[in-house]
C-alpha cells in the first residue's frame, strides 16, 4: 500500500466528529474515523433514526474502544437484575440507566425513541441533568442484558457500578421549596391588605381594618407554623448541641414578633408586624434555598463501591458463572478480563498481568506481575485475561480498607461558620439592650416598657446577617459553578478562605494522564516507518504504546501480522515485511541500558537494526507552571506523587528550595503528611484525581477532584474542578476570602439601620409604619449589596 | 363595603389556586429537570409510546 499522496483536507467523522486518520472507512459518502462510530451509523441508518445527525452535527462519542461482547452477561443473572431494576410487574420492568455520555438534543431524541429500533423498549424518558435513562420494557420481548446491549451498540453504553446496587438514590428533598412557595403567597397577601394600614383608611371604614386584620393573623399562622419550621429545625439542632446558632435569635425575634402582633390585634391597639414576619420568614428561606442549590449531576460521595463493577466472572473448573460483587468468597477463583478493573486482592494464577495502577496509587507505568504474586484491587488490567485466586474480601482489601479509616468523622463544630459567632455576641448584646430599655422604662412610663422590648428585639433580629451570608454563598456557589469548580456546599467557601497550605498531586493534576511530549532521538527515520512504528504501537493498550501512535499521527490500517506482546518488555510484530520492535532496551538490544533505564524510555528496531530511543514525558497542564510559581509566594506548597522521581529536578527549580516534594508515596503515606501538616496547625487544601489520593482529599480541610471530565469518576471530595480551570484557583481562594468582607459589609449596614430603628424603639417612639417599611428596605439592600459586591469581586479576579 | 369583602374571598381563592399548581408542579418532578423539556419540546414526535 502506498500512502504517498496525503491529503490537505482533513476529513471528520460523521458519528463523533473526531479526526478521521483513516480515510478508508467509508459508508455512502460520509467518513467516520473507527469501525464503532460505522456501525452506530448503520444500526440508526436500518432503524431510519437519522434524524439523529440532523439535529446536531456530529452528535456521537467516538466508538473506538470496543466494548467486551459479553460484559453486560451478569446483567442475567436474577439477584443482579433484582437490584438494578427498580419496578417489574408482569409485562414491564422499569430500570434506570445512567449514561455519562448524554450531552445534546440528538442524545435525548435517539434514546427516547429507543423503541423505534427495539420493539421490546415500550417508553424511555431522558432525564438530561442527571445523565439518566429511565426505560421501561417488555421483559417477554426483551431483557435487561438486550437493553444495556443496545444503548452500548448505539454509543451510549450504560454505567452501572456496585454502589447502584441495592440503593435508591434519595430523592430531591424540595420541602424548603413548598415552605418558601406557602410563605411567598401569605406574605404577598398579608402585604396587600395591609395597604390600608399604611395609607391610611376613612374613619366610616374601621370594620374594614379590623376584618383586614384578622384575615392577616389568619394568613401568617401558615408562615409561622409551616413556613419557618425550618429555623425552629435548625436551632433545636444548636441547641441539642449546646451551641447558639444564629438561627436561635431569629427563632426568638419571629416568636416575639408574632406574639406581640397578635396582642396588638386582639387587643385592638394596633395592626402588628405580621407583614415584616412573613417577609423576612420568605427571603431567609429563598436565601438557604440558594445556598443550597447544587449540582444534580455531581456526587461528592463517591466512594470505592461506585469505582468497582457489580459482576465479575468465576471460574469453576472448565465453567465460568457470573458472580455479583458482594459474593465474593476467599478462595474464589475469578477470571479478569482486558481493561477490567480487579475487584479483590488476590493472586496470580493463570496469564500474563500487565496492571494499571495509575488511578490506585499515582504511578504512570503499568506493573507486570508475575504468576503467584499478590495484585492488589483497584488495579485495571491490560492485555490477555488473567485469572487469579481470592485472598481478601472485597471489603477489606487493602485499598477499600485505607476508605474504610474511621479517622475521617470531623467534629462537626469545625464547620461551623463565621457567621454564628457573630450572632452570638449580636444576640447577648440585643438582650442586654432590650433588657436595659425595659428597666428604664419600668421606672418612666410602664406602659411603654412591653412595647420598648419588643420593639428592640424585633428591629434588632440578626436576619440580616444570615441573608447577606445565603445570598452571597449563593452567588459564589453559581459563579464557581460557572468556572466549572463545583462545591459540596456553602461551608468549603470558607474553609477554602482560610486555607495556607496546598497540597498536589502530580500524575493527573499537575500533569495530564496521557504521555504527550515525544522525543525521538536516533538515527532518522521515514515517514513510512514513522507510520509502521505507529500501527504496530496502535496494537496495544499501554500507554506508552499509545502515545507513540498519537505521536506517529497516521494509523493507517497498515495490518499488522505476528504481533506478540510480551509484558513489562515490549511489543513486535511485522508491518508491510518490516519487523518492527518497540520496547525496553533489553527486549530491543538484547542488554541493559543505564543512560535511559529511568523514566518512561521506548527502544525501537526495525529489521533487527537498532534505529533509536523514544522519550516520554507528562506533559505538565497548560499555564500550571505560571500558576505554581505565583501560589509560591502566598501560600506553602508541596508535591506528593506515588510516581517515581524523575520530575524532582523540574519541579524544584519551579517551585524553589523551599518546597517540599514526596516522590514513590503510597496513597497511605499521602494520609499521614496530610495529617503531620494538619498537627502543626496548617489548613490544607489537597488537590488529587484519584483513588490514590481518596484518603488525603477526605483528611484535608478541603479536598479539591481534579478531573478531565466531569462525568467521570472522581473520589469524594468537598469540591470538584474541571482541570482547565485549574490555573484559576488563586482568583477561587481569593473571591473565598472576598466572602466574608461582603458578608460583613452589609451587615455593618443593616446594623446602621438597626441603630436608626433602634434609636426611636428604646424612646417608645417606633410607630409600626416606620418599622414596617424599614424592615423590607433593609433586607432588599442586604441582598442588592451581596449580590452586587459578589459579581463586582468576581468580575475583578476575572472570573 | 360587602362587595370588597367578596373580592378579598375571590382574590385569595385565586391566590390559593396558583399556590396549589406551585405546590403541584413541585410535587410531580417538573423542576427536577430543567434542561431536557426544552430540548424535548422542538423535536419532532418523541416519546410516542409502542403500541402493545
Amino acid at each position: 500500500m502506498a500512502f504517498s499522496t496525503e491529503t490537505k483536507t482533513t476529513l471528520h467523522c460523521f458519528h463523533c466528529g473526531a479526526e478521521c486518520v483513516n480515510t478508508k472507512i467509508i459508508v455512502v459518502d460520509k467518513n467516520f474515523c473507527c469501525e464503532g462510530c460505522k456501525m452506530v451509523f448503520e444500526i440508526l441508518n436500518q432503524t431510519g433514526m437519522c434524524g439523529y445527525y440532523d439535529l446536531n452535527q456530529s452528535p456521537g462519542s467516538s466508538q473506538k474502544f470496543n466494548v467486551r461482547t459479553d460484559k453486560f452477561s451478569f446483567l442475567e443473572d436474577t439477584a443482579i437484575e433484582q437490584s438494578i431494576i427498580s419496578f417489574k410487574d408482569e409485562n414491564q420492568t422499569h430500570v434506570t440507566f445512567y449514561l455519562p455520555q448524554i450531552h445534546c438534543s440528538s442524545c435525548l431524541w435517539l434514546l427516547e425513541n429507543l423503541h423505534k429500533i427495539e420493539p421490546g423498549v415500550v417508553l424511555s424518558h431522558v432525564n438530561f441533568e442527571r445523565k439518566e435513562a429511565a426505560i421501561v420494557y417488555n421483559h417477554k420481548q426483551c431483557s435487561l442484558r438486550k437493553v444495556a446491549e443496545l444503548l452500548t451498540r448505539i454509543g451510549y453504553e450504560p454505567y452501572i457500578s456496585y454502589s447502584d446496587m441495592g440503593k435508591k438514590r434519595p430523592r430531591v428533598n424540595s420541602s424548603k421549596i413548598y415552605r418558601l412557595g406557602v410563605a411567598g403567597f401569605c406574605f404577598a397577601n398579608i402585604m396587600l391588605l395591609s395597604f390600608p394600614e399604611y395609607l391610611g383608611i376613612d374613619q366610616k371604614e374601621e370594620n374594614l381594618l379590623i376584618f383586614f386584620r384578622y384575615v392577616n393573623v389568619l394568613l401568617s399562622l401558615p408562615v409561622f407554623f409551616y413556613s419557618a419550621g425550618e429555623f425552629y429545625n435548625s436551632a433545636w439542632q444548636g441547641i441539642k448541641q449546646k451551641f447558639l446558632n444564629i438561627d436561635a435569635p431569629i427563632v426568638l425575634a419571629i416568636w416575639v414578633t408574632f406574639i406581640r402582633s397578635l396582642f396588638e390585634i386582639f387587643s385592638g391597639t394596633g395592626s402588628g408586624y405580621l407583614d415584616s414576619m412573613s417577609g423576612i420568614v420568605f427571603f431567609m428561606l429563598a436565601g438557604r434555598i440558594l445556598q443550597d442549590r447544587t449540582q444534580k449531576q455531581l456526587s461528592f460521595e463517591r466512594d470505592y463501591t461506585s469505582y468497582f463493577p457489580v459482576a465479575v466472572t468465576k471460574v469453576n473448573g472448565v465453567e465460568s458463572t457470573t458472580l455479583a460483587l458482594p459474593d465474593i468468597q476467599l478462595g474464589d477463583t475469578l477470571r479478569i478480563h482486558d481493561q477490567e478493573l480487579i475487584p479483590a486482592d488476590g493472586i496470580l494464577t493463570r496469564g500474563n498481568a500487565l496492571i494499571d495502577y495509575s488511578f490506585v496509587t499515582g504511578e504512570s507505568l503499568p506493573v507486570v506481575k508475575e504468576m503467584g504474586e499478590i495484585i492488589y484491587a483497584g488495579g485495571k488490567q491490560l492485555g490477555g485475561n488473567i485469572e487469579l485466586l481470592v485472598i481478601k474480601e472485597v471489603a477489606q482489601g487493602y485499598l477499600t480498607s485505607l476508605w474504610n479509616k474511621d479517622a475521617f468523622k470531623e467534629d462537626p463544630s469545625k464547620d461551623r461558620s463565621f457567621v454564628h459567632n457573630i450572632s452570638y455576641w449580636f444576640t447577648w448584646g440585643v438582650l442586654l439592650t432590650s433588657f436595659a430599655a425595659g428597666i428604664y422604662w419600668y421606672f418612666t412610663n410602664v406602659i411603654v416598657m412591653w412595647n420598648a422590648v419588643t420593639a428592640v428585639l424585633i428591629v434588632a433580629c440578626p436576619c440580616a446577617l444570615l441573608l447577606s451570608n445565603t445570598f452571597t454563598n449563593g452567588s459564589i456557589l453559581r459563579i464557581f459553578s460557572n468556572n466549572k469548580f463545583y462545591l459540596r456546599n456553602a461551608t468549603v467557601i470558607e474553609k477554602l478562605a482560610t486555607a495556607n497550605t496546598l497540597v498536589f498531586d502530580k500524575t493527573g493534576t499537575l500533569t495530564t494522564r496521557a504521555y504527550q511530549d515525544v522525543v525521538y532521538q536516533g538515527l532518522p527515520i521515514t515517514s513510512s516507518i514513522k507510520m509502521k512504528i505507529g500501527a504496530l504501537a496502535a496494537q496495544s493498550s499501554h500507554p506508552l504504546s499509545n502515545a507513540i501512535a498519537n505521536w506517529s499521527g497516521t494509523v493507517v490500517g497498515n495490518p499488522v501480522i505476528a504481533f506478540e506482546q510480551i509484558p513489562g518488555s515490549g511489543i513486535e510484530g511485522m508491518v508491510d515485511d518490516d519487523l518492527i520492535t518497540l520496547g525496553s532496551s533489553l527486549f530491543v538490544t538484547g542488554k541493559e541500558d543505564k543512560m535511559t533505564t529511568s523514566g518512561s524510555v521506548v527502544h525501537v528496531a526495525v529489521e533487527g537494526v537498532y534505529m533509536g530511543f523514544f522519550r516520554l514525558q507528562n506533559q505538565y497542564r497548560k499555564s500550571i507552571p505560571s500558576m505554581l510559581q505565583r501560589l509560591t509566594n502566598k501560600f506553602t506548597l508541596l508535591v506528593i506523587s506515588g510516581d517515581n522521581d524523575t520530575e524532582r529536578s523540574y519541579l524544584r527549580q519551579l517551585l524553589g528550595p523551599n518546597t517540599d516534594l514526596y516522590f514513590n508515596q503510597q496513597p497511605a503515606d499521602k494520609l499521614t503528611i496530610i495529617e503531620a501538616l494538619q498537627k502543626k496547625g496548617s489548613k490544607t487544601i489537597m488537590l488529587g484525581d484519584g483513588l490514590n489520593d481518596a484518603g488525603a482529599l477526605k483528611q484535608s480541610h478541603v479536598g479539591i477532584a481534579i478531573t478531565d471530565d466531569t462525568n467521570n469518576f472522581t473520589p469524594a471530595s468537598d469540591a470538584i474542578l474541571d482541570a482547565s480551570k485549574l490555573p484559576q484557583l488563586e482568583q477561587f481562594i481569593q473571591l473565598a476570602k472576598a466572602n466574608k468582607v461582603i458578608v460583613m459589609t452589609a451587615f455593618v449596614i443593616s446594623i446602621v439601620y438597626n441603630i436608626i430603628g433602634l434609636s426611636f424603639a428604646v424612646q417608645g417612639l417606633l410607630s409600626p409604619m416606620i418599622a414596617a417599611i424599614l424592615m423590607p428596605i433593609s433586607s432588599i439592600s442586604i441582598l442588592l449589596i451581596s449580590f452586587g459586591f459578589t459579581h463586582l469581586t468576581a468580575k475583578w479576579l476575572s472570573l | 363595603m360587602s362587595v370588597i369583602i367578596l373580592l378579598l374571598i375571590a382574590s385569595i381563592s385565586v391566590a390559593s389556586l396558583f399556590l396549589a399548581a406551585f405546590i403541584w408542579s413541585v410535587k410531580s418532578g417538573q423542576y427536577d429537570d430543567e434542561m431536557s423539556p426544552p430540548m424535548r419540546m422542538l423535536l419532532d414526535d418523541t416519546t410516542t409510546p409502542n403500541k402493545q
